[in-house]
């Protein structure tokens, strides 16, 4: 070992991000002073990160239940019930702060992360998606974060053998000082193989297995739990290097060793490391455990214990094997090549006691590390500048001359336009069950051996949300609902991903308590469980805060895959059909953002009722067969929704559009509001389309035909738009990497 | 007539061609294990896509020196059939059991996408069921696929008609932007001399189902199953 240990001194503990009150809490439970591995274990472990201290208390308002949850919230991946005897398990996280570090890397190993939490369940990941969120699209920073992002999401689950099959890029200054990387992850599972991380059965043997320690990500926790000063790229060190080939080993071994059924319990070394799995799979529990550190499999040498249990290097996990049966572990292990080595056992008194070359270094009742970390209820404040924001009327700029430019403009808008240039660098296919790839609502998956197929989507509108942060946060709910629903599917589940500044600032945290709010009321109206997700606090580089950002992920279930309907226009002669409210609004659009460079204004009413019933039928319509496509009318409103239905199929259609005169023109094609659904329905279930609709009581009219090769929108009966369809095409096409590449 | 997948630890099509070829096709398939040398029993032995043993190093180079890829020279020679996809191609080459090389591509990215293929070769046991000008939809996901040969290696494979698909358009033009990695000539598949090892870098398994990629990789396999069936030089049992 090199040299002493330091002192341990408040100094010390502030330096690791405790506070005085937390390090006399310290104190009190251990009735001494910790020991250096102690305080590491303590900082990690009661960072936001892992404790959730400052989110806990709005956390538990979240709907969890319903009778297909299988695992809420608390472990590594929610689980829903698929019937057939299968479940899908789910979980979205954030790798903001090594991402804004070293893209490549940090987004590469987000994937790597996420992917561990479902296979620790016992399920095979069959799908990922992303959302990302960059600064100014003409800032060269932004280019290189995008370029890098990308790359390390491709690289890492391309490798591995996951498809992504869906997601989404948006860009706004606010994100400049600090990109969002939120991965979701899907797989699928037998009832009977499901693994939880539990550390049962005092005198089992613990075994460590995948990758060796190394001193990369030492407190990548605590740093994810600070904001970023200038010069955070110095903090690279801090970020772990990811191995796909060697996750795609740990995948198969681990797979394999669950399927013997002589593993116990299983926990990813994520965030924290040793520390966290070996304090939280106990505690769960309610058992002890001892590990003997000169076991770990090292790749450097000289590493203190404070290192080893800190170390977040990547694709290892920490299994507990029942007694007895540890060879048929280590057989499997040794088929992959992988280290399975016995660093501990299991006890019974409740006790972390950490030990290396049999010296005590540390030794800490698991509650104190995990239940019993520090909760807060810090004080919330509205922000002063809120209201300001909110009275801004979008209608006081001037309205365009030009509403095609205008179109055009909008829809080449990197936010907008096709993401093509992201998604062709990821494999969509692997495994043979995407029935419908990136590109349309969400991504449709087929369950081998059944008739059923699952829908993927992910959503969140930052804009919506700092403007009114409760019904922000319940639009990207009724959203990705909505995107579930046009594409066929039932909700079946959320995991979100909660992106948000400094809680220790008021304003934030008053903006993080309405957006769960906002979420809880969405999730309860359309009947739809939270199972899992992720809180990423401190997104701020030097003082500014990221757009608040709650990101919903959200998985439904066809009960027949052959319902999967996509975004795009299919045959010239269907009929067009918007299903929803009227009310829009130009507060926080994105034409707003394009035109104005502003973001304010009030957002358009949602009513949940009318969101649920809409949703309804629409999936009523397309269950009855009667519906061609169905596009979610959002960011860019009916206009850009109307020209994405057209163009982003196999084959650019046409459209004749008239709609009634509401107000500017600008508010009528670009306005953005909720519950919106727009379908096209061929002439021959024009009669029992109508019919359904009526029964469902929703609003909802024809609105034009498809047809001919001109884009092609009246408004009162006066042509506002009239271009060639391949020139919308175009636009769309080539407007992300006029602007990014 | 048997099917054998070869699975190194870091394959990732195995499973789709299983499912292909059992499911779908209903044929007799076996997974083999990168260590096993013993292929005695099987028609037909399928290098799948992946990433072998993590391909840091050039993709395939490694797998090309593997036990499993070390039996393939006398599976071949007692008239065994070898298809390598995607990686299984890249290790072919690695392993000189086909000319030339797979590079980065051209783009420096990876690509994921939906490419047209012309048949050049319709007398193989892989194309015999094809004709030539036919044009296939199938899928490609790489990110060293770029098939490179020298002119001399060029001229052979043209003057033995070993090159058996070029990138092409829908129409069947093999143009430069129909290329979609920078290969040379837009050359998407090779096969040897004696026509039994055939390499190429799109995925077949992945346009084997109408509701997943299409059918037209499905025209492979079933030119495959007719040579085997009707053309018994090819079983050993």
């Amino acid at each position: 070992m090199s040299g002493a240990e330091p002192k341990v001194t408040l100094d010390l503990a502030q330096a690791h991000g405790l506070t005085a009150e937390e390090y006399d809490r310290i104190i009190r439970i251990l009735g001494r002073e910790p020991t250096f591995t102690e305080l590491g274990l303590f900082s990690a472990l009661w960072s936001e990160h892992c404790a959730y201290k400052h989110s806990k208390v709005f956390l538990r308002q979240l709907p969890t239940r319903a009778p297909h949850v299988l695992q809420g919230p608390g472990e590594n991946a929610g689980i829903v019930d698929l019937g057939d005897g299968l479940a899908l398990v789910l979980k979205m996280e954030s790798h903001n702060h090594p991402s804004f570090i070293e893209p490549f890397q940090g987004a590469a190993t987000g994937v790597g992360g996420i992917l561990r939490d479902i296979f620790t369940m016992g399920a095979r990941p069959i799908a990922t998606l992303d959302s990302l969120r960059f600064g100014d699209p003409e800032d060269p920073k932004t280019r290189y974060l995008l370029g890098g992002v990308v790359a390390g999401i491709s690289w890492y689950g391309n490798c591995f053998g996951v498809p992504n099959v869906g997601g989404e890029v948006a860009f706004a200054p606010e994100y400049g000082g600090n990109p969002l990387v939120n991965v979701m992850c899907v797989g699928l599972v037998r009832h009977d193989r499901i693994f939880r991380a539990r550390a049962e059965g005092p005198g089992n043997p613990v075994f460590y297995v995948g990758a060796k320690t190394g001193r990369d990500g030492i407190h990548g926790a605590t740093m994810a739990s600070a904001v970023f000063e200038e010069g955070a790229e110095e903090r690279r060190p801090t970020v772990q290097v990811g191995d796909p080939f060697t996750e795609k080993l740990l995948l198969e071994a681990c797979l394999g060793a669950l399927e013997t059924g002589a593993v116990v319990g299983i926990q990813d070394m994520g965030a924290a490391g040793l520390a966290c799995c070996s304090s939280e799979m106990p505690a769960r529990a309610g058992t002890g455990m001892e590990v003997e550190l000169s076991r770990v499999p090292r790749r450097e040498t000289g590493m203190t214990p404070y290192e080893i249990m800190l170390s977040e290097s990547q694709e290892r996990m920490l299994l507990v094997v029942a007694r007895g049966r540890e060879a048929e572990v280590r057989e499997i292990f040794a088929k992959w090549d992988l280290d399975a080595v016995e660093i501990g056992r299991v006890t019974a008194d409740g006790m972390l006691r950490v030990r290396i070359e049999g010296r005590l270094v540390a030794e800490v009742p698991v509650r104190a590390l995990t239940e019993d970390a520090p909760v807060y209820e810090k004080p919330t404040a509205r922000p002063g500048w809120l209201d300001a924001l909110v009275a801004f009327d979008p209608l006081s700029l001037p309205a365009p001359r030009d509403y095609e430019r205008a179109l055009l403009e909008i829809l080449a808008a990197p936010t907008v336009a096709s993401k093509h240039w992201v998604y062709r660098q990821y494999d969509q296919q692997v495994g043979i069950n995407t029935l419908v790839l990136p590109g349309s609502d969400a991504g449709v998956l087929r369950i081998k051996g059944t008739r059923k197929a699952i829908a993927l989507t992910t959503d969140g509108n930052g804009r919506y949300v700092l403007l009114d942060p409760c019904q922000g946060a319940a639009l990207a709910v009724a959203e990705a609902a909505r995107n579930l629903t046009c594409s066929g599917a039932r909700p079946l589940a959320v995991t979100d991903c909660l992106n948000f500044g400094s809680p220790e600032r008021p304003e934030i945290l008053w903006q993080f308590g309405e957006a769960i709010r906002g979420i809880s009321q969405a999730c309860q109206a359309l009947e739809i469980p939270v199972v899992s997700g992720n809180v990423s606090f401190y997104n701020e580089t030097e003082g500014r805060a990221i757009l608040p950002t709650p990101i919903i992920g959200m998985a439904g279930l066809l009960e027949e895959a052959e319902w999967r309907t996509t975004q795009w226009l299919k045959n010239a002669g269907d009929r067009i059909a918007l299903i929803g409210p009227e009310a829009v609004s130009l507060g926080g659009s994105e034409y707003l953002a394009t035109f104005g460079r502003r973001l304010g204004g009030r957002l358009a009413p949602l009513d949940l009722r009318l969101e649920r019933d809409v949703q309804s039928a629409c999936r009523a319509a397309i269950e009855a067969g009667l519906v061609a496509s169905a596009h979610d009318s959002a960011e860019g409103g009916l206009a850009v929704a109307l020209a994405e239905a057209a163009i982003s199929g196999p084959e650019e259609l046409g459209v004749e559009v008239a709609l009634p005169s509401g107000g500017r023109l600008d508010l009528v094609l670009f306005g953005e509001g909720p519950s919106r659904i727009l379908a096209s329905v061929p002439p021959a279930a024009e009669r029992h389309f109508e019919s359904l609709m009526r029964e469902w009581r929703v609003p909802w009219r024809f609105i034009g035909t498809v047809g001919g090769n001109r884009f092609t929108l009246r408004v009162g009966g006066e042509v506002v738009i009239n271009v060639p369809v391949e020139r919308i095409a175009h636009a769309w096409r080539t407007g992300f990497e006029r602007y990014l590449v | 007539m048997k099917f054998g997948v070869v699975i190194f630890p870091g394959t990732w099509s195995d499973c789709d061609f299983h499912y292909v070829i059992g499911e779908v096709l209903h044929q007799p398939v076996r997974y083999v294990w990168h260590r096993d040398t013993d292929l005695s029993e099987y028609d037909c032995v399928i290098l799948p896509g992946g990433f072998s043993y993590g391909d840091y190093l050039r993709a395939g180079a490694v797998a090309g020196r593997s036990p499993v890829v070390g039996a393939l020279g006398d599976f071949v020679a007692r008239g065994g059939l070898v298809l390598g996809s995607c990686n299984g191609f890249q290790i072919l080459c690695e392993a000189t059991l086909l000319p030339g090389a797979l590079m980065r591509n051209e783009c420096l990215q990876y690509r994921c996408q939906s490419t047209h293929v012309v048949v050049e070769n319709a007398e193989l046991p892989f194309t015999r069921g094809l004709r030539p000008g036919q044009v296939l939809k199938l899928p490609i996901s790489h990110g060293e696929g770029k098939y490179y040969a020298d002119l001399e290696t060029l001229r052979h494979l043209k003057a033995r008609s070993q090159i058996v698909f070029r990138y092409c358009t829908e129409a069947g033009e093999v143009t430069k932007e129909a290329n979609p990695n920078g290969s040379v000539e837009n050359i998407a598949g090779v096969v040897n001399e004696e026509g039994t090892v055939l390499g190429l870098m799109p995925h077949p398994e992945r346009a084997a189902e109408a509701a997943v990629g299409g059918t037209d990789g499905l025209l492979l396999f079933h030119s495959l199953i007719g040579s085997l069936v009707e053309d018994g030089s090819f079983l050993k049992r």
